[in-house]
Parts: C-alpha cells; sequence; structure tokens
C-alpha cells in the first residue's frame, strides 16, 4: 500500500470522520486519496490557520481528537498559531504537515520549512517520518499521546516520496511507547491526607479548571460541591464544569473574575484546585495570592504543580478518578459562617453594569442571548473584552459550550472555532461572540461556512477599536489611544450609526460571502435581532454598535493583588 | 546550587535538540551537557550540570519527564556519585618549560598527547574541581586552547 492511502486508512481506523485543511504541492498524492474517500470529509478551509482553530473546536466541542492537513512551507508555518493555541490550552489534536520529499530535506528547497524544528516547543510530541514503515505506527502513536494524560497537539511531518512510496499495511493494536506512562490514578494516601484537610477546613473553595471539562470531570464534581457544600469558582477554561447559575457556583476568578469569587480565594484557608494551573490571569500578584490558604493541587501534569504556588498536598492523577475516590472519603465540613460570609459578598457585589437606553451595552446583549439560548448555545469567542463579557454574563450550562483561546490568547480563534464545532455537534446552536478587531483576523471562514451549510452565528460587539487594549490605555495610560482605534467615529455611536463610520461594513462583508448580515444600534432591537439569529438557518452576522469606550468590570490591574480590585464593587 | 542530572532518553534524533531546547525556552542555567551512547544502543545518557534554588530543579526534573522520548531523570546530587570530565588544554611551552609542565602534568596524572617545538597538548581527567586545580596551574604557562567534555556521572553501586 502506498503511504498516502495507509495514511488515510490509519486515520480511519482511529475513527476520523472530519479532517480540516489545505492542499498544496507535496500533498497532492494524499489529496488525491481523500478525494475518494467517502466516509472521512475533508474541510476545504480558506486559510490554514483556520484550519488549525476549527481542528481545535472540533475537539473542544466534541472531546473527540481533531485532525489539520496543511502543506510544507508556508502551509506549515500558517498553522503556528493554531497548534500553539491547543499546546497552551491541553487539546488533543494531529497536525499532519506536507514536507519535501527526504531528498531535498535540508536543501532550502520550494516550499521547505523545518517545521519539525519550529514546532518543537508547541507541541506536545512531534514526528519527521523518515521511512513509510514506520507511518502506521507513528499516527497510532500519535493519536494515542495527543488524547492521553494532559492532551495536546502532536505534530507529524511527511515528506512527499513518504507518501508515494509502498509499504505493507499493519496498523498496531496499541501504542506500545515505554517512556510515556500518564499517571491518571490519585495516590491513594494523598487522597486520603486531602480528604483529612478538607474534613477540617473552616474557609474552604474550590478552584476548577479546564481540566475538569478535559477529563469530564463535571458530574464528579457536582457530587463533590454538593456533598461538602464548598463553593466553586472556576478559571476561564473551567467554565461549563458547573453551571454557572449553580447555588455553590462563585463565577471565574481571576483578572475579570467576579468579586465575591476572588474575595473568596484571597479569604479561604483552603484551596481545592482541580485541573488548573494557577495561571498569572488567575492568582494576579502571586505573593498577596490567597496569604492563609493550604493548597490542595490535583492535576494530571506533574509539571503543573508548584510551578507558580507552593503546594501542600499534590494529587498527579485524572481530575475524574481522584474525585470520585475524594468524594467517598469526604464528610460535610463545618463551613456554614463562611458561606454565610461569601453569601453577602455576592449579594453587595454582583456582577454588573450600567443599563442604557440610547447605546447597546454588550453585557446586555450576552445577558440577553444566554436568557434566549437557556445557557445551552455553545460558545465560541475571539479574545479581548467580549471574550470576558462572554465569560462574565453567558450562563454556561454545560462543560464544552466555551471555546476560548485562554493560555494563549488568540485573536482569530472563534468564527473557526465555531465553524469546527458545528461540524461535530451539527444540530446545535454555535455563536461566535466577537469584537470588530478580533474578527477581521479569520473573516475568510465565512466563505467555509456558507459553502459547507453550516450556519454559525456570529455576534460583533462593535465599538469600532481594539477594545482590551484601549482600555488598558485608558486606564493606565492617560487615554493615549495608540493604534487601537479601527474606525472613524467620532465617539459617539448614535450618529456614527449607518455610514462609513466604521470600516469594514459588516453587512456588506456578510452579504458578499453570501451571508445573513444585520447591523443592530437600538437597544430596544437587541432581542428581536438575536430572536432572528437564532431562527435563522444559515451563517448570519449580527453586528451590534456598542458604547466605543464600555470598560470589563471588575478588574485587577496587571501585577496587583486579587484583593485590589477595580470598578464592580458595591 | 548545581545539581548533576542523568537523563535516560531514547536514541531518537531530535532528542539533543528537545532538550536544550526545554532549557533554553524556559530560561533554565546550563553549566555542562553531555551524551553519549549507553549499554543498550537504543538509549543514550544525557549528563546535565544545571544551577538553580529547590524549585527550579524541581521543576527542570518535571519538565525533563514530561518529554516523551525521556526514560529516566535521575538527580545524583543527594546520592553518592562519580563524575569525571577530560579536559585537553593546548600551551606555550620552549625547551625551557617543558620539564615543568611534565611535573605538574605527571602529580595530575595527565598525559601529554601532542608536543611540538614551541607547544604541548596534555590530558587530563579528574573531576571538575580537579582540572580546575590543574588549568589553574598551567595558567603561567600561557594557555592557547582549551577543550572540556563536560561532566559525565553515574551513581555509586
Amino acid at each position: 500500500m502506498k503511504g498516502a492511502n495507509i495514511l488515510i486508512e490509519s486515520l480511519r481506523k482511529e475513527g476520523v470522520k472530519h479532517i480540516f485543511g489545505y492542499p498544496g504541492g507535496v500533498l497532492i498524492p494524499t489529496f488525491d486519496v481523500l478525494y475518494d474517500t467517502k466516509d472521512i470529509e475533508l474541510i476545504l478551509t480558506r486559510h490554514e490557520q483556520g484550519a488549525a482553530h476549527a481542528a481545535d473546536g472540533y475537539a473542544r466541542a466534541s472531546g473527540k481528537v481533531g485532525v489539520c492537513i496543511a502543506t510544507s512551507g508556508p502551509g506549515a508555518t500558517n498553522l503556528i498559531t493554531g497548534i500553539a493555541t491547543a499546546y497552551m490550552d491541553s487539546i488533543p489534536i494531529v497536525f499532519i504537515t506536507g514536507q519535501v520529499p527526504t531528498s531535498l530535506i535540508g536543501n532550502d528547497a520550494f516550499q521547505e520549512a523545518d517545521i519539525v524544528g519550529i514546532t518543537r516547543p508547541i507541541t506536545k510530541h512531534n514526528y519527521l517520518v523518515k521511512d513509510v514503515k514506520d507511518l502506521a505506527r507513528i499516527i497510532k502513536e500519535a493519536f494515542h499521546i495527543a488524547s492521553t494524560g494532559r492532551p495536546g497537539p502532536v505534530l507529524i511531518d511527511i515528506p512527499k516520496d513518504v507518501t508515494t512510496s509502498e509499504a505493507e499495511f499493519v496498523y498496531p493494536e496499541k501504542a506500545e511507547i515505554r517512556s510515556y506512562n500518564p499517571t491518571t490514578e490519585g495516590n491513594p494516601k494523598q487522597i486520603k491526607k486531602a480528604a483529612e484537610m478538607i474534613n477540617a477546613a473552616k474557609r474552604p473553595v474550590i478552584y476548577a479548571g479546564g481540566g475538569v471539562i478535559i477529563s469530564e470531570a463535571n458530574e464528579e464534581l457536582k457530587k463533590f460541591t454538593e456533598k461538602t457544600g464548598i463553593q466553586v469558582t472556576m478559571t476561564l477554561l473551567g467554565l461549563g464544569a458547573l453551571k454557572s447559575d449553580h447555588p455553590l457556583s462563585l463565577g471565574m476568578l481571576g483578572m475579570h473574575g467576579t468579586v465575591y469569587a476572588n474575595k473568596a480565594i484571597s479569604g479561604s484557608d483552603l484551596i481545592i484546585s482541580i485541573g488548573a494551573r494557577f495561571d498569572d490571569r488567575v492568582t494576579g500578584k502571586l505573593d498577596e495570592f490567597a496569604p492563609h490558604a493550604k493548597i490542595i493541587h490535583i492535576d494530571i501534569d506533574p509539571t503543573s504543580v508548584s510551578k507558580n504556588v507552593g503546594v501542600d498536598i499534590p494529587i498527579v492523577g485524572d481530575a475524574k478518578n481522584v474525585l470520585k475516590l475524594l468524594t467517598a472519603q469526604i464528610k460535610k465540613p463545618s463551613i456554614d459562617d463562611w458561606n454565610k460570609k461569601i453569601e453577602t459578598w455576592k449579594k453587595e457585589s454582583p456582577l454588573s453594569y450600567e443599563k442604557d437606553s440610547k447605546t447597546i451595552k454588550p453585557q446586555f446583549v450576552i445577558e440577553k442571548l444566554s436568557e434566549l439560548t437557556n445557557g445551552e448555545a455553545i460558545i465560541a469567542t475571539e479574545v479581548g473584552q467580549h471574550q470576558m463579557w462572554a465569560a462574565q454574563f453567558y450562563n454556561f450550562k454545560n462543560p464544552r459550550t466555551m471555546l476560548t483561546s485562554g493560555g494563549l490568547g488568540t485573536m482569530g480563534y472563534g468564527l473557526p472555532a465555531a465553524l469546527g464545532a458545528k461540524f461535530a455537534l451539527p444540530d446545535k446552536l454555535v455563536v461566535d461572540i466577537a469584537g470588530d478587531g478580533s474578527i477581521q483576523m479569520n473573516i475568510q471562514e465565512l466563505a467555509t461556512a456558507v459553502m459547507n451549510k453550516k450556519p454559525v452565528k456570529i455576534i460583533i460587539l462593535n465599538n469600532g477599536c481594539l477594545g482590551m487594549v484601549r482600555q488598558w490605555q485608558e486606564l493606565f495610560y492617560d487615554k493615549r489611544y495608540a493604534s487601537t482605534i479601527l474606525s472613524n467615529f467620532d465617539t459617539d455611536p448614535v450618529t456614527a450609526k449607518n455610514d462609513m463610520d466604521y470600516i469594514p461594513d459588516f453587512v456588506k462583508l456578510a452579504e458578499a460571502y453570501g451571508a445573513y448580515g444585520r447591523r443592530v444600534t437600538d437597544p430596544a432591537e437587541v432581542e428581536d435581532a438575536l430572536k432572528d439569529m437564532i431562527k435563522r438557518d444559515e451563517t448570519c452576522i449580527m453586528e451590534f454598535i456598542i458604547s466605543p469606550e464600555e470598560n470589563v468590570f471588575p478588574m485587577v490591574p496587571a501585577g496587583a493583588g486579587l484583593t485590589q480590585m477595580i470598578g464592580g464593587m458595591a | 546550587m548545581y545539581h548533576t542530572i542523568s537523563v535516560l532518553v531514547e536514541n531518537h534524533f531530535g532528542v539533543l535538540t528537545s532538550i536544550s531546547g526545554l532549557f533554553a525556552s524556559r530560561a533554565y542555567n546550563i553549566q555542562s551537557l553531555t551524551v553519549g551512547p549507553t549499554e543498550d544502543k537504543t538509549v543514550s545518557r544525557m549528563t546535565i550540570v544545571v544551577e538553580g534554588d529547590d524549585k527550579i530543579i524541581d521543576q527542570v526534573k518535571k519538565q525533563l519527564n514530561k518529554l516523551i522520548d525521556t526514560l529516566k531523570v535521575i538527580d545524583l546530587t543527594n546520592e553518592e556519585y562519580v563524575d569525571r570530565e577530560i579536559a585537553l588544554i593546548k600551551v606555550e611551552a620552549g625547551v625551557n618549560e617543558r620539564s615543568e609542565i611534565f611535573q605538574v602534568t605527571d602529580v595530575f596524572r595527565g598525559n601529554v598527547v601532542d608536543i611540538s617545538h614551541s607547544i604541548m597538548t596534555i590530558e587530563v581527567t579528574g573531576t571538575t574541581k580537579k582540572i580546575n586545580a590543574f588549568i589553574d596551574l598551567l595558567k603561567p604557562f600561557k594557555i592557547k586552547e582549551m577543550v572540556r567534555t563536560g561532566r559525565i556521572a553515574l551513581g555509586r553501586g
């Protein structure tokens, strides 16, 4: 069998149904095989970065391994941001890149790039296939490595001549990698110690991250929190681990977290961290982070433990396994006073914003969307203010419904990720919440959505600027808006409404791609527009012209402690 | 504090790059790194001397373990171990200096491996400390060139 056939047969063995990709010279033999392959759909994006993020959104929404293919040289380098995004957020994706023939490697050949070298620090593992005999084994290993332990992207670089050479096809039953054995069962002694610590705690808080979503431990988390009465705060990637309106939910913590989550963490005597990694956006200034708290850290990746903060009881293992064992051993600690205190904080400083009848408030749009979809839509976001508003005001009910680039913070992630999710779950409503800056970074994928009749819904919260950076400039750089203004508006969105002060015209842009576009400027029209968007069986852009200087609050300034929040305090 | 860490890795191409890349991208301070074959031809041993406090060293070891091609990471620092390094040192040595250099080399159990009218090249093996002392003694003779292998080490017993 030829290498190209071995590749596709191997993907079939792995149960792959969708590949996001873009062709190129060295990939012609592979695409030629795909041309006759009916049970695996190749989705042609309009840019390789779009393919990478689509595979990412597909993986996050479905829990399956995403697959992405791109050609050598520029095709491969265009994947970089997508690979790094997946790496930072632990998303299982197998990236396949074409490479120039083995005889030309190292010769600065046409469209040659050392993609294995380039991606070494942003992949969980990568391979250059030098011999077609190794191809099937490598694919087996790649899927195994990508999806187990702490998941992550794995890249396989395949020279053209490998795809045209012959070998016998034998697909290994099991990946046998003697040097790779992730620990999934938590150490029982450590779990016992943790249970004792929890039972004795007076002011405990659960801090749940993306690991809970990845290990599908949301039910276990629910049982754990309901049995103990310990409140749960979530990271950006942890949203959906416990539904946002659960009485024991504290919402998100950190830089733009809720006041009460940050107060609870700061005042706690025990933090139970589950699948989270004490990222700087979560902890704020490390010296001032939870000064009185002991820390139990449950994580599958030993390198996450004690990296940023010292940990009292590390438990290396899969969140689901560990939570099951832990819940069985804990009693309800006496924390009524503490929970009462938290309830007071919740009442004192809820997430809020100033209502306005003239100008559309972005928070209002998201609140409405949450209400109309019952918190059950799959939400993808780009990166910036709109992302934080989505995190704050959308009431996530289920895991795997928040697709967002948390670690790398990749603008342009949302639209292709939404598209990927729509391929994985075509019956679900998938909404990309975007800003007018971010959406332009991968806007070309509108074509992919329209052509494939995958109606993703795009909400653009248009403030005519790069809002998050502008917010920092307003607060910390004396309103010097260096290169953050994308429009000609005179800061008055009412007079700027319908003319070309806003560039591009997103309605016309939608139409140019064969999608539906609608611009909304009146707060009274928001609900109708969202209903219209939800109902439509076509890709659409709903553009909401929002107040340009709306800020995301509350906020912990960079480098400050979590208790030094600005805005949003009662 | 310096730690001597022994790492057994799969003998695949690219492993050395992964490891040196790991140190570079996380700004760990490598003092020396050696790599060579072991009794098992599918396995290579790297000996890495790295500087850092306990927290950094802990991360270094975990990060090394995290690499897919890493089989085993052993921090020899707190164990009994033997370590050796080789140096080749080229010194200016005319007829008048030769005998003194021979004497010093003898004391350190080194070997003169090359000699010409004005140059001697000496090989010396030992711990890092011993080699430093030897180099110090040769300094008055003007060292022209020098190369050291970096430390290799094995646990005792």
